[in-house]
């Protein structure tokens, strides 16, 4: 690294980043593509991966723009979805303390699952002073940004010339099995997925008012998730809960 | 399906949903010092968002494409079935769309 002038904490960043990118990829591609299949220009396609920059709940308002779902259920549900940032956001703060007004939104901004994951990892290293840290993450929050943005625009590029039989829309829900499968990892989580699954199926059934059954699905997953969690008593990867109902 | 939202409402969701994206990832960045963390019973919630979510919005598309519920002549929850299987084994994006995507049109356009 010594004849290179990028910082090291840069260097490591884009290094640990790189295998992750090539995992963003598909992904990206899918959303461009499916924004354009769903009606949306390819300006607006771009506007949702600038300004939101969170791939499933863009995928989400992707479908819900296809079946043209209330637009306040559009925002909500992407909403829910984007909400377990709260937490990634709470766990990462006090790294961030001591950065100025500017860098934190930028901090902000670039907060991914990703970015997030490979950051708390790296600041085991406790001999990190803020500077590194924050070139470290955004080394992987900017790589992914751009891997993120770039692969939109050939999805766009590539969905608008792709014909409709061949179905495009079906790497929707492809992806968000891809995002699911992972997330199950203990019993109470199974409960919560099959909940989910099982009244969002029911609602598309019977047609619920306003496309709810996804926010319906998701909150009574949650529900039977947190109550099966409390039945099992906090198995598996459960931080300690004590004796709390 | 297509859209018949126009410009205007489409912009709407955009800067919307990315304000409020932007709001969730900022708060406790911003926040440090007034609020440290999350509370517990919240946090314990929000880790089941993720299974909750991600089955409500994909089991419908591969069960009940068209609305209702269908298993014989569904080619989309065969591919489904297919391409969680490959998830499950090797864990990849990429992989799972291929696999997927491939299934669906075999059945479609290659038997």
């Amino acid at each position: 690294m010594s004849r290179v002038r990028i910082p090291p904490e840069i260097g490591r960043g884009l290094r640990d980043a790189a295998p992750v990118l090539l995992g963003v990829a598909p992904f990206g591609l899918v959303a461009g593509a499916a924004a354009v299949d769903a009606g949306l220009t390819p300006l607006q396609a771009v506007g949702l991966s600038v300004v939101v920059f969170a791939g499933a709940s863009q995928l989400a308002a992707i479908d819900l723009f296809g079946s043209n779902a209330e637009l306040l259920v559009i925002v909500f549900t992407g909403v829910v979805i984007n909400l377990r940032m709260l937490m990634y956001s709470a766990s990462i703060a006090p790294r961030f303390r001591v950065l100025r007004s500017w860098w934190k939104s930028l901090c902000a901004y670039v907060l991914t699952d990703q970015a997030y994951a490979l950051s708390i990892a790296r600041y085991a290293d406790e001999e990190l002073d803020p500077t590194e840290r924050r070139n470290y993450y955004l080394a992987v929050g900017v790589s992914l940004w751009i891997v993120w943005q770039s692969c939109t625009i050939l999805g766009i590029v590539a969905g608008a010339r792709i014909p409709d039989a061949w179905g495009l829309e079906f790497a929707v829900p492809l992806v968000f099995l891809s995002l699911l499968v992972p997330a199950v990892s203990s019993l109470p989580t199974v409960v919560a997925a099959v909940v989910g699954g099982t009244v969002a199926v029911v609602g598309t059934v019977v047609s619920v008012p306003f496309d709810l059954g996804i926010i319906a699905g998701g909150v009574a997953g949650v529900a039977a998730g947190v109550a099966a969690d409390a039945v099992v008593g906090g198995s598996g990867s459960t931080s300690e809960h004590g004796g709390e109902h | 399906m297509v859209t018949e939202y126009g410009p205007v409402s489409i912009w709407s969701v955009v800067v919307a949903l990315g304000v409020l994206t932007f709001s969730i990832r900022a708060s406790f960045i911003y926040l440090f010092g007034r609020i440290d963390e999350v509370p517990d019973r919240l946090s314990n919630a929000l880790r089941f968002v993720p299974p909750a979510v991600f089955a409500a919005l994909a089991v419908p598309a591969f069960v009940a494409p068209e609305g209702a519920i269908a298993v014989v002549g569904n080619e989309r929850l065969v591919a489904g079935v297919v391409a969680a299987a490959v998830t499950w084994y090797v864990d990849d994006v990429f992989a799972t769309i291929v696999v997927g995507m491939g299934t669906l049109w075999i059945l479609r356009f290659g038997l």
